[in-house]
Formats: structure tokens, C-alpha cells, sequence
């Protein structure tokens, strides 16, 4: 089932203009800075705003010239920014709100989003006497409820304190890897795209400036992403084995093996690491004596300029993408160019 | 306590005040609902034209409402060319005019109720399916409870206080048009003031009552929703 | 300190013209008169004020409004009332400069429609009944409901005519109830329906005096004082009598 959307959406402050094809499956992350019209893409998809557009999911036009099929018949579930449950009901009564009014909704479903989420507990309280996170919670349960055939977020954690952030995440994590249907996640946190995302589409003032695998948009050279502190690339690896000995796990990815502290993770288990740019140097030999366990052979793909006196490198390692940020003069003495055949040392890497 | 006048007088006033009051909220939601949501630029007209009687002395809406419903007048006129019976001096005709007269207390409680909702809920349940007309009133209507409340405390008790326009166009009928506003007046103009005591003492507490009840179940409901939060 | 100061300063001023205003007051009058009646009064009081240096203020409403307010003090010098009833009340209770109440207008009532050719010269269309509505003044509290009532229960109509009838509070509403055309005629003021000294439209039929009580409205002197005894003569002047004859009231003591 692709997702094809073409939005032309003219407002007093801003011009929202988008063609996309958005993936069937998956978490797509819909990036960018406040005012960037992430969330009115968001909501014309839903069809909560009133546009000029084109919109087929399936083989269904969901809006044409002629047709713009209302919200309650299109089959989203939708999560607001804020959690937004009926006050006047019960927590059980607001997730049947939708779950009764969805032709597609089936009581397995709903016992379902109800485990996933973890409210059982729950049901029978007033939306009143929920915490932050707990509300957040219910109102994605009820989103799932509904049998939907595709899940819209809206920044679902931007309103929440860091400690309930922590307290969602989690949840979202096994959204990702149960869900069979496309989830559109709009967020402006790098944190949750690293977390979430298969998929990126970066937007700026309602233009599409990057859209692809999340680990190509972040090593894009030419887009903000891979500038800066905190860029860093992801890589989709899995678990190896665990070294008793040294108390290390090993983890294999298309270009090679990491080693990192001991994790508590089944062997195969799928996972996703996270390498800074300032925590990879390049040497041009393969170094022999130093502390670095992870040095691994990669071939220079891209240079780009962060500022008076670094560069910033894009790196083929494998099928995977790395990058390194270096100084200027490091880059003069290594002769770095394209293609050139180099060695990557990784001080530290984050399982995600 | 009450003779036979006043008790007749008194009735006719709570079916005058239940009766409005009901055709105030039938009319009233959709139009303060209308008025809550819509962008229309000639919305501010409609809305001037609803709160006239909240400045207008109600002599002057009663005179106009007698001249119009007069043979010459257009409502009379239409009346007359539709074959119906005239509306001055009678039950129907009091309706009318009280409908016309309360309005503004009805429609702006609603229409402040509906706005202070704001469009997320109605997004939310178009979002779970819900079909406008289901959604007005699974979720606007239960969430503007208090405005209800408040519209129809207000409709009923300033249609009981109606003495203006009932004096224009009512015509002082026993059992018809003669309302309990106007059978104060008469006593005090006839000097009976003991029975104007009851009657006007008696409006008094309701009128003081029906506030409280008002003015309580608007704070219970916004304490209920400040916990909400 | 500097508002107290400035405050301080301006008291003598204050006092200055509340002294002023006094002053005034003293040739000025307030008279109290029922609203059937502001018309004529308004001439009148004309008349008065261009061969007087006196100014007088003209409170118009209705009669039992101003008693009440008579009877709690308000600051009336003169009280026309649109009956007998209050003044004697007033005179009773001891709040009238004594002997002072007399007759000052004799209301005549005439049933009048604004459509031409529609009341006979004898009323018999009360008797026919194919009208909408007949209105009449309240008969408990105007004097002409009750001459009113008189009249159609000299025809032993009253039980008959209960549904027909609608009431005005006073004289000048069941005047409107008729002339916007929701009531088909109804028992109004011979004043009501003259605009000098001309019938100003419609059929009316002049009820015979002899058919009701004589709607008496009498003024009494509430303070007494030079203008307001000045005013009152020249009330009771033949050039007076001869203003509100021309208004449409009799006058006692002067034959119609």
C-alpha cells in the first residue's frame, strides 16, 4: 500500500508544497525546525486542513480536484501533541469512543493496543486522575484502536517532562517493531528520529529538502543534519556474540564488527547504533598500537567544510555510512579525497 | 395566599418561561454553535442584531413587535394574507416575543461555551470517526454542559421578569396573556400592595435561587475541569 | 498631601454653587401630571412660563407611580392626577395643603376605530361582536376602563365580550392597541384622538356622558408656595378652561 501525496497548502505566514511517495511500512519521520509545516502536512493528510491537494493511499483517492473523503472516513489514527482524551469519559469509554465508530476496528485489536500500552490498569479511571505520560499512553491505545491503516503522531512527546519521555519511548520502540502499518511521526527531536525513524523526510519552510533512509538523510553532507555537535550517523546492526571473558558483545553490521561493554541482548537480536562524528579519527595505516578496539577499513565517499578549520568526512563502511569530523590540517596530511582507502577508529558507540 | 387572578397570572408565566425557554435552546444551539465557529464577515450584524435586546428598553421591542404583528405590519400582514389567525394579544404571540426578548440570554451562554471548546475536541473525534452530526453531540454538547445550563436558567428567569414586552403586546387577557410581571403592576397601581408583596417577594427568591443554582453548578464544572488538568 | 490640600480648596466652591442651584429653585416648581394629561399641561405650561418669569419642571407618568412617590417623599410642588382617587387618598392622609384638591379636567370617552365608516353613530357595533378585539383601559386601575366597562355593562355585554377584550395598563396603550390595528376599536380618550381641535382619523361614536360615571381627574396643591399658588390660578383662568376644553376634556362649571 504506498502513500502518494501532493500538497500545495497557502497560508498567511507560510507555503506548504510537498510530492511525496511515502513508504508502506515503517516509521517515516516528517523533520524539521517549528514553522517548517510538519504538522499541517500532518493534518492534510488526516484531512483536518482545508487545501488544494492530491492524496491516494492504496488504490483509494482519499482527495482529488473532485473528491476529499472527510476525516471520520478515512482510516488514520490520529495522536495529538498533547494527549487530548474527552474529559467527560473514562478512560475505558474514551478508547471505545473511536473503536465503536471504526468499521475496521476489531475487539482483538483493541486488546491488543490495551496490552501493548499498558493500561489495562487503567481503564476504569477518570482521564483526570492520569499522569502526563499515562495520558499520552491512552490516547495512542485509542488511535490504535481503531483498526487503522495508517498511525499519524504529531510530536506525541514534545509536551511531555524529560522523565515521561523517557516513560513513552519505550512504548513507541515496540510500536515500531509490531506494527505492520505505516507510522507518520512529526517531530522536531533529533533524540526520537535516531530512536524511531526508517525513513526520513526533512522539511524547511514547506519545502522537502531530504527524504530517504534515515541513515542516508543524516550523512547528507549538504543538509544541516550531518553539521555540527551532534551529528552523528545510525547503523542497523545485530547482536554477535557476548565474550565472557572480557565481559565485551560484539555486534555485526555490513562493515565489519564493534565491540562494546557487555549488553544483556539475545544473540541476532536486532539493534541500532549511534556514531558521533567528533568520536571517529582516521588514520591512513591500520594502527596496531592503540587502545581503540573498533577500527575498521572504509573507503572516503564525501568531504565537506564544517567550519574555519574542520572538515567533515562521509564514509563508505560496508553497505554503511560513517562519519568522522577532522581538522583541516589532518585532512591536508592523510591526503583525504574521494575514494581514497582509509581506517576508521570509533572511540564510543551508543546501542539505541 | 393566592387568589384566583394571581395563581392563573402565575401559570401563565412558567408555561410562557418553559415553553420559550425550550424553543430558545431548539433555535439557539445551532445558531450559537454557528456563531461560535463561523469566520463569516457579516457575522458581527447577526451577532449585534441577537444582543439588541440586552440594551434596547423592552417597551421598544414591544412596540415594534405590536406595530409588525399588526394588520399593516409585516408579520400581521404576512398573518393576514396567510389566512392565520393575528398574534397580538395572544399566548402564541408572547412566545414570540419573549423568544425574541431572551434570546441573547440563551445564545451567548451557548455560543460562549462552544467557543471556549475550541476546535481540538471536534478534531479529535473526527480523528475516531465520528460523523459531524455525532461529534456535536457526543462531544461539543457534553463539554458545553454549563453554558447549557446557564442559557436556559437565564432564558427562563428573564422570561418570567419579562414585563415590557408582555405589556405591549399582551394585552392583559386572565388566563392567557396575563402574566405575573403585569399583575404586580397592577396591584401596585391599584395600591394592593399586600398581594403585590407576595408576588413580587415570591419572584424575588425564585429569581435569587435560580442564580445560585447557576452560579454553583459554574463553579462545580470549572473546579471539575481545573482537575483535569 | 497635594489632593488633600487641593481638595481642601475646592470645598467653598462646592458650597458656592450648591447656593446657586437654591437660588434657582426658588421660582422653579415640579409638577407631577398623568401621562393623558402631559399634552394639554405642556401647553399650558407654556402659556404660563411667557407671562411669568417662573419655570416650571413637568414630571409625566402614570398616577399610581406618582402617589407612590408623593407618599415617599418625592419633591413634587403640584400633582395632576388622571383620577379622584389618589388626590383624595393624598388629602385623607394629611400630605395635601388643606381644601386645596379640586377638579381640574372631565376625561370624555369615545369608542373609535381607525378605520373609517366603521363605528356607528350610536355604538351598536359593540353589540354586533364581529370584531377581533375590543381593547379597553384596565377598568381596576384607569378611570376610563372603567367608564368603559360601565358602558358595555349597560349593554349586558361584559360576560359576553371576555374573550374579545384586551386591556391597556392605561389609556394611552389601549390608545395603541388600536390605532397599530391589533384591536379592531376599542374605548379611548376624546383627547386622544384630536389634533387641534380636528378628529385626526378613523369613525368614532362620542358616548353619551349619562352612560358613565363622570372620569373626574383632580390636582392638589403639595407645597405650598408662590408659584405653584400662582399656577394654580391661572389653571382655573377662563384662558386656562378654554386650552383644555380645545384638548378635548370638559371643565366643571363651564356646559359642553
Amino acid at each position: 500500500m504506498s502513500i502518494e501525496c501532493r500538497f500545495h497548502i497557502v497560508r498567511s505566514d507560510f507555503v506548504l508544497d510537498v510530492d511525496l511517495l511515502l513508504p508502506s511500512t515503517g516509521v517515516t519521520a516528517i523533520f524539521g525546525p517549528s514553522g517548517s509545516g510538519k504538522t499541517t502536512f500532518l493534518r492534510a493528510l488526516a484531512g483536518l486542513e482545508n487545501n488544494e491537494g492530491y492524496l491516494k493511499v492504496g488504490d483509494v483517492i482519499w482527495q482529488d480536484e473532485k473528491h476529499f473523503v472527510p476525516t471520520h472516513r478515512r482510516s488514520i489514527g490520529y495522536v495529538f501533541q498533547e494527549a487530548s482524551l474527552f474529559e467527560q469519559l473514562n478512560v475505558k469509554d474514551n478508547i471505545e469512543y473511536g473503536f465503536k465508530r471504526s468499521i475496521d476496528a476489531d475487539q482483538s485489536v483493541m486488546h491488543r493496543a490495551i496490552i501493548l500500552l499498558q493500561i489495562e490498569h487503567l481503564l476504569e479511571r477518570r482521564t483526570s486522575e492520569l499522569s502526563g505520560g499515562e495520558r499520552q499512553r491512552v490516547a495512542i491505545a485509542r488511535a490504535l484502536s481503531l483498526g487503522p491503516k495508517m498511525l499519524l503522531m504529531d510530536e506525541p512527546l514534545a509536551s511531555l517532562d524529560e522523565q515521561h519521555k523517557k516513560e513513552i519511548l519505550p512504548f513507541l520502540e515496540r510500536l515500531h517493531a509490531e506494527l505492520e502499518i505505516p507510522m507518520i511521526y512529526v517531530t522536531h527531536s533529533v533524540d526520537e528520529v535516531a530512536h524511531l525513524a526508517d525513513q526520513l523526510i526533512l522539511l524547511d519552510e514547506g519545502r522537502v529538502i531530504g527524504n530517504g533512509k534515515i541513515s542516508e538523510v543524516l550523512t547528507r553532507l549538504d543538509l544541516s543534519l550531518a553539521h555540527g555537535e551532534r551529528a552523528a550517523s545510525l547503523i542497523q546492526a545485530k547482536v554477535g556474540e557476548h565474550d565472557e571473558h572480557y565481559n565485551l558483545t560484539t555486534i555485526d553490521f555490513s562493515g565489519g564488527q564493534f565491540f562494546v561493554p557487555r549488553k544483556q541482548l539475545p544473540v541476532g537480536c536486532d539493534v541500532r547504533l549511534r556514531v558521533e562524528a567528533r568520536d571517529v579519527s582516521l588514520t591512513v595505516e591500520r594502527q596496531s598500537d592503540t587502545s581503540i578496539l573498533n577500527i575498521l577499513p572504509a573507503i572516503v565517499d564525501e568531504i565537506s567544510d564544517e567550519n574555519d578549520a574542520q572538515v567533515i568526512v562521509r564514509l563508505k563502511v560496508g553497505d554503511d555510512l560513517l562519519l568522522s569530523c577532522v581538522t583541516k590540517k589532518s585532512a591536508d596530511l592523510l591526503q583525504l579525497q574521494q575514494g581514497k582507502k582509509i581506517y576508521a577508529q570509533i572511540k564510543s558507540v551508543a546501542l539505541l | 395566599m393566592l387568589n384566583e387572578y394571581d395563581l392563573s397570572a402565575l401559570i401563565v408565566t412558567l408555561k410562557l418561561a418553559s415553553i420559550s425557554t425550550l424553543i430558545l435552546l431548539i433555535i439557539g444551539t445551532p445558531l450559537a454553535w454557528w456563531l461560535a465557529n463561523s469566520k463569516w464577515k457579516l457575522k458581527p450584524l447577526v451577532e449585534a442584531l441577537i444582543a439588541l435586546p440586552l440594551i434596547l428598553p423592552p417597551t421598544v421591542l414591544g412596540f415594534y413587535l405590536l406595530i409588525s404583528l399588526g394588520p399593516h405590519g409585516v408579520v400581521g400582514g404576512a398573518m393576514q394574507w396567510l389566512g392565520a389567525q393575528p398574534l397580538a394579544f395572544t399566548f402564541a404571540g408572547l412566545v414570540i416575543g419573549s423568544v425574541i426578548y431572551s434570546m441573547p440570554f440563551v445564545v451567548q451562554p451557548l455560543q460562549n461555551a462552544f467557543a471556549a471548546i475550541g476546535t481540538r475536541p471536534m478534531e479529535v473525534a473526527a480523528t475516531l470517526r465520528a460523523t459531524p452530526m455525532d461529534r456535536f453531540f457526543t462531544v461539543a454538547m457534553p463539554l458545553a454542559r454549563t453554558g447549557f445550563v446557564t442559557a436556559a436558567v437565564l432564558g427562563f428567569a428573564h422570561t418570567v421578569g419579562e414585563f415590557g414586552v408582555v405589556l405591549m403586546i399582551g394585552g392583559n387577557i386572565p388566563g392567557e396573556t396575563q402574566v405575573l410581571s403585569i399583575a404586580i403592576y397592577d396591584h401596585v397601581e391599584a395600591l394592593e400592595y399586600g398581594n403585590a408583596h407576595i408576588l413580587a417577594g415570591g419572584l424575588l427568591l425564585a429569581s435569587f435561587i435560580m442564580l445560585v443554582v447557576v452560579y454553583s453548578l459554574n463553579r462545580h464544572f470549572s473546579l471539575l475541569q481545573r482537575s483535569d488538568r | 498631601m497635594k489632593t488633600f490640600s487641593s481638595t481642601l480648596r475646592s470645598v467653598p466652591i462646592v458650597f458656592g454653587l450648591l447656593f446657586i442651584s437654591a437660588a434657582s429653585i426658588a421660582d422653579e416648581i415640579h409638577i407631577a401630571v398623568a401621562s393623558n394629561f402631559a399634552g394639554v399641561m405642556k401647553t399650558l405650561v407654556s402659556e404660563f412660563e411667557d407671562n411669568t418669569e417662573h419655570r416650571v419642571i413637568l414630571i409625566a407618568g402614570s398616577t399610581g407611580k406618582h402617589y407612590a412617590q408623593i407618599v415617599n417623599g418625592a419633591p413634587f410642588d403640584l400633582f395632576f392626577a388622571a383620577d379622584v382617587k389618589r388626590p383624595e387618598l393624598l388629602d385623607t392622609q394629611g400630605l395635601i395643603e388643606p381644601s386645596s384638591r379640586f377638579t381640574y379636567a372631565i376625561g370624555r370617552l369615545v369608542l373609535w376605530s381607525p378605520r373609517d365608516d366603521y363605528v356607528d353613530s350610536s355604538g351598536v357595533v359593540v353589540d354586533e361582536v364581529d370584531y377581533h378585539y375590543l381593547a379597553i383601559a384596565n377598568p381596576k386601575l384607569a378611570p376610563y376602563g372603567r367608564a368603559a366597562k360601565e358602558v358595555i355593562e349597560s349593554r349586558g355585554l361584559w360576560e359576553a365580550l371576555q374573550g374579545k377584550l384586551v386591556r391597556g395598563e392605561n389609556i394611552a396603550q389601549t390608545y395603541q392597541f388600536v390605532a397599530s390595528g391589533n384591536a379592531s376599536l376599542g374605548f379611548v380618550a376624546f383627547s386622544q384622538i384630536l389634533k387641534s381641535g380636528k378628529v385626526i382619523k378613523g369613525s368614532y361614536w362620542k358616548v353619551p356622558e349619562e352612560l358613565y360615571s363622570p372620569i373626574e381627574q383632580q390636582a392638589v396643591l403639595l407645597k405650598n408656595g408662590d408659584v405653584a399658588r400662582d399656577f394654580l390660578a391661572y389653571i382655573k383662568s377662563d384662558e386656562a378652561l378654554e386650552i383644555i376644553e380645545s384638548f378635548g376634556y370638559g371643565v366643571k362649571g363651564v356646559s359642553d
